[in-house]
């Protein structure tokens, strides 16, 4: 078996049995990234030397008995995470030159479990976008048509795990940056409950809503690594101080007496017919399995794009001013006085869709919109909470689908914001309710994969996992592996 | 036309943590420039602020000090604005709900009243870091030290109707701030300062006049000096038929005037809103508690004491509390000394004063202890010596000589209380001046100073005043 179809679970049995070592991993894998990278776009920084040097440090802790959760295995980080003496670009032309000097909570704990990090993935620019084309360092291809986007954000993290770079990639999610690029690649991404990671060196975009999680090809995998990357940090307030459970032990329960909801709302118009089927059939699988299903009601989905998209603008612009020119980043040369260098940095170093944020943000917290926008949206916000606590009285889990449709064609949506926003309609709400969710493998429509999509009562994680696992013992979408990366 | 002047002042007051408010950095004044900035202060891509919860603690006593709700729940806002100095592009401040509302102290008034000075609301920020153009040719730089120390801004209600009451509200601010230990309130390091919201009304009208705002004021003198200028220039633009225009207004002490920095046309919109990355301050009731009870006692409360338990005159009670040292000072020298506690008020409020006062000092660092003036004190209350020659004893004191005791034995100052010896010298006198006898017998009884005048030069000032007069008055009607 060769070592990149592994997943971690069967990394971790061939490490501990002595088949090979970390070093013997990560070579091979940077081999194949060097390979096959070309095609996909999917890593802005890749680390060799330090992944070689992580990985025999990995081996000589291994053989002194000193064994972490990780110890061994490649992972990638979404270029979103500070990482120490490594470009951090977060997608973006500003950070083209920032090394950062420090390393985010995730990464300290995840090197600290023996992790060996192989690179930085592709996004868009700092997390905002839907389909990779964002980013200043180019769209990123999905494995399963090189034509098509991965879905976005974190589209580098979702197809190096889809072209099997690596077992897992960490990503975030703040409107669905996990769980759509995941649901297109074929891949599992999970989005924790709000605060149960710490966001602290995982550069903001939307603070109320971004939350990192993981990319893999298993829950099984996804359990792993969550439960290093979970916890309270006492450098981000927002974190919280609740104990981890122990996800990967939970994870063989059965489900059977789960109550899952199914929201009428997911099927109505604007869901793909052949992904309706699917997602129907996933549900049954469920079922199957000893779950019941009940049908539930969010009467205020609808209005979760709306919403979240007067939110995370507004905390954007403001999150995004530290980008001036005068610390670090991009600098706009020659400036004339201090408003030119400010204009010319910001202008040279943002792309569009950056712009188009940054001025909606700033415009809704504008005197004299404030209350008709901003404090509006936090109030609808509110009643869209209310509806996922008023469901979750019923259920345990609520499933449907993670996107309306499966992946799109590269360009096709670029010229169209709106039509961009309504691809997370079905992901929004977990975040504006800062519940925890996860996209499975579910099926294919037209040769492409989607996503089943369960969201949890917040601090649910290890139901989510079990879930999708038991799902994955009974299916096999997952182990499809797209013809070219073989 | 009689004007009446309307003032309210917002007054910003470094909080004594060892760690800025939202990071380990330390708030130390005057390292080397950007040398106790971390990566919180410097706004890196991906840091958090981590909220210091000591700055709560100052914030509740401050409340509780001066008679404010504290706020069960208060929350940090973002005043969003670029400027070098601010790393982030926006503060750390609190907007809708401060957590220090509805707060009052007393003033003495023109007419020596109290009035009372409402307070607003007081709320928690983070300072900015500060521009360095001297020295840098063609470029300005930026020092960070400064960013994120913990600032409590206390504004009050517009009540204040003179400078004088401002400089009077200012300084009780200051008074109480440092009692509580919550400030240094050092103004030359900036860790006290104000911004004054001037406007004008002719008597008796009841809407405010437009304000200007006079920025970073930071000493009393310029407090007053700014707005008396501001005052006369809003008086004279209106009476001359023009219009105070809203706007900021920098103070030029140098010229000693006020000018315009920025209109209400060019000030920012700050798009203040809840900063997502801090959580709300919840403070619990037995939290407020807590900090009541270890609440020090504070400047009112102790004058009225000092009046009650020490009988001391109210002026000299409200000089003897302006600060805790120097009440306890005035405490401790009262509690070792028999004298009457009077003459150690005025000797505090007056020798030893002056005495701090040429020489720059705090009474911390008094070149004479409590326990040594009161042991002078006791000497002045046994008739060892007098008043006047105590006043040279000090110096000696002052000047390292020695105890009262040890001053006073050796330079052979002890009074004279021996009344045959002090006779001796009233009839030295008398013989002496025939003519002023023979006037004062004749009726000119203010020639009395005279001949105690006479007699304390033949003694050195060392002879018992009272002896002095008793003696020289039973000689002269004989």
């Amino acid at each position: 078996m060769a070592l990149h179809t592994m997943t971690m679970a069967e990394l971790t049995a061939g490490l501990e049995n002595g088949d090979f070592t970390s070093v013997d991993i990560t070579r091979s894998l940077l081999d194949r990234i060097a390979a096959h990278d070309a095609k996909l776009n999917a890593l802005i920084t890749v680390t060799g030397d330090a992944a070689l040097a992580a990985a025999a440090k990995a081996d000589a802790d291994r053989a002194a008995g000193n064994v972490g959760m990780l110890n061994g295995l490649p992972v990638i980080h979404k270029d979103i995470f500070c990482t120490r003496g490594v470009r951090t670009s977060c997608g973006s032309k500003m950070l083209d030159n920032f090394v950062s000097p420090y390393d985010a909570t995730i990464v300290e704990r995840m090197a600290a479990a023996g992790a060996v990090v192989l690179g930085k993935a592709n996004m868009d620019e700092f997390a905002m976008g839907s389909s990779n084309e964002t980013s200043f360092y180019g769209p990123v291809h999905n494995p399963w048509d090189l034509d098509c986007s991965p879905g976005g954000s974190s589209g580098g993290s979702a197809a190096s795990v889809a072209a099997r770079f690596a077992p897992a990639a960490t990503a975030t999610d703040t409107g669905g940056s996990i769980r759509q690029p995941a649901a297109l690649t074929n891949t599992v991404g999970i989005k924790p409950t709000y605060g149960r990671v710490s966001r602290y060196g995982m550069i903001a975009f939307a603070s109320s809503l971004d939350q990192a999680g993981t990319i893999t090809r298993t829950a099984e995998d996804a359990a792993r690594v969550l439960g290093v990357m979970a916890g309270f940090d006492e450098r981000d307030s927002t974190s919280v101080d609740s104990p981890v459970p122990d996800y990967l032990g939970e994870i063989g329960e059965s489900i059977k007496g789960l109550r899952v909801g199914v929201v009428r709302q997911h099927f109505d118009e604007g869901l793909d017919a052949a992904c309706a089927v699917k997602v129907k059939e996933a549900i049954a699988v469920l079922e199957s399995l000893g779950a019941t299903t009940v049908e539930v009601d969010l009467p205020n989905i609808g209005l979760s794009v709306p919403t979240y998209y007067v939110v995370a603008p507004a905390e954007c612009s403001s999150n995004l001013s530290r980008f001036d020119g005068v610390r670090f980043g991009h600098r706009a040369e020659n400036a004339e006085d201090l408003f030119d260098l400010y204009c010319r940095s910001r202008g040279e170093g943002f792309g569009d869709e950056v712009k188009r944020r940054i001025m909606t943000g700033t415009y809704v917290l504008s005197a004299g919109y404030y209350d008709a926008y901003y404090l509006k949206a936090q109030q609808v916000r509110q009643l869209i909470a209310d509806d996922f606590r008023k469901a979750f009285a019923d259920v345990d889990v609520i499933a449907g689908p993670t996107t309306p449709s499966p992946a799109f064609k590269l360009g096709d949506k670029v010229d169209d914001p709106i039509t961009m926003y309504l691809n997370d309609i079905y992901t929004i709400g977990a975040n504006l309710a800062g519940l925890p969710a996860i996209s499975v493998p579910c099926g294919f429509v037209d040769d492409l994969p989607i996503g089943l999509h369960l969201v949890g009562t917040h601090f649910a994680e290890s139901t989510l996992l079990r879930c999708a696992h038991q799902y994955q013992q009974r299916t096999d979408w997952h182990t499809a592996c797209p013809e070219d990366f073989v | 036309m009689s004007w009446e002047v309307v003032i309210g002042l917002e007054i910003h007051t470094q909080l004594a943590t060892k760690s800025k408010i939202f990071s380990g950095a330390s708030t130390a004044y005057g390292a080397e420039p950007n040398t106790q900035a971390c990566l919180v202060d410097l706004g890196y891509p991906g840091v958090l602020p981590v909220l210091n919860k000591e700055v709560v603690h100052m914030a509740a006593m401050f409340g509780l000090a001066v008679n404010a709700t504290v706020a069960p729940r208060s929350v940090f806002a973002r005043k969003n604005y670029f400027y070098p100095d601010l790393p982030k592009g926006y503060q750390i401040s609190q907007y809708e709900l401060p957590i220090v509302e509805h707060g009052e102290l007393f003033i003495t008034d023109a007419e020596g009243n109290d009035k009372r000075i409402g307070i607003t609301r007081a709320h928690l920020e983070e300072d900015a870091g500060k521009s360095i153009h001297e020295g840098l040719d063609q470029s300005s730089g930026i020092d960070l030290n400064r960013a994120g120390t913990p600032l409590l801004e206390i504004v009050s209600e517009p009540d204040i109707r003179s400078a004088k009451e401002a400089v009077a509200y200012m300084r009780k601010i200051h008074t109480i701030v440092r009692y509580l230990g919550i400030s240094d309130g050092n103004m030359q390091e900036g860790s006290f300062r104000c911004d004054a919201n001037v406007s004008v009304r002719p008597k008796g009208q009841e809407a405010f006049g437009t304000r200007a705002e006079i920025k970073n004021l930071n000493s009393f003198r310029f407090v007053e000096k700014a707005i008396n200028f501001e005052v006369e220039r809003q008086i004279e633009l209106i009476e001359d038929g023009g219009e105070v225009v809203q706007e900021t207004r920098l103070y030029d002490s140098d010229k000693d005037e006020t000018r315009s920095m920025r209109s209400k046309e060019e000030a920012n919109d700050y798009r203040y809103f809840p900063d997502p990355d801090l959580l709300p301050v919840e403070i619990a009731a037995d939290f407020i508690e807590s900090v009541r009870a270890e609440l020090p006692e504070l400047p009112d409360a102790k004058q009225q004491r000092f009046v009650e338990e020490y009988a001391v005159k109210k002026d000299d009670a409200a000089i003897l509390t302006i600060s805790r040292p120097v009440a306890d000072y005035f405490e401790e020298a009262a509690a070792a000394t028999d004298a009457n506690a009077q003459l150690v008020a005025n000797w505090v409020v007056g020798e030893l004063s002056g005495a701090l006062n040429k020489d720059g000092l705090e009474i911390a660092d008094s070149k004479v202890s409590a326990a040594e003036l009161a042991g002078l004190l006791t000497r002045i209350h046994d008739n060892t010596i007098s008043g006047k020659i105590a006043k040279q004893v000090f110096e000696a004191m002052w000047a390292g000589e020695g105890s009262a005791d040890e001053v006073i034995e050796a330079s052979g100052l002890k009074q004279i209380t021996d009344s045959s010896a002090i006779e001796a010298v009233v009839d030295k006198v008398i013989e002496a001046n025939p003519g002023q006898v023979a006037e004062y017998r004749a009726g000119k009884d203010k020639l009395i100073g005279f001949f105690v005048g006479q007699v304390m030069q033949e003694t050195k000032g060392q002879a018992n005043p009272g002896q002095v007069n008793q003696i020289l008055k039973a000689k002269l009607s004989g």
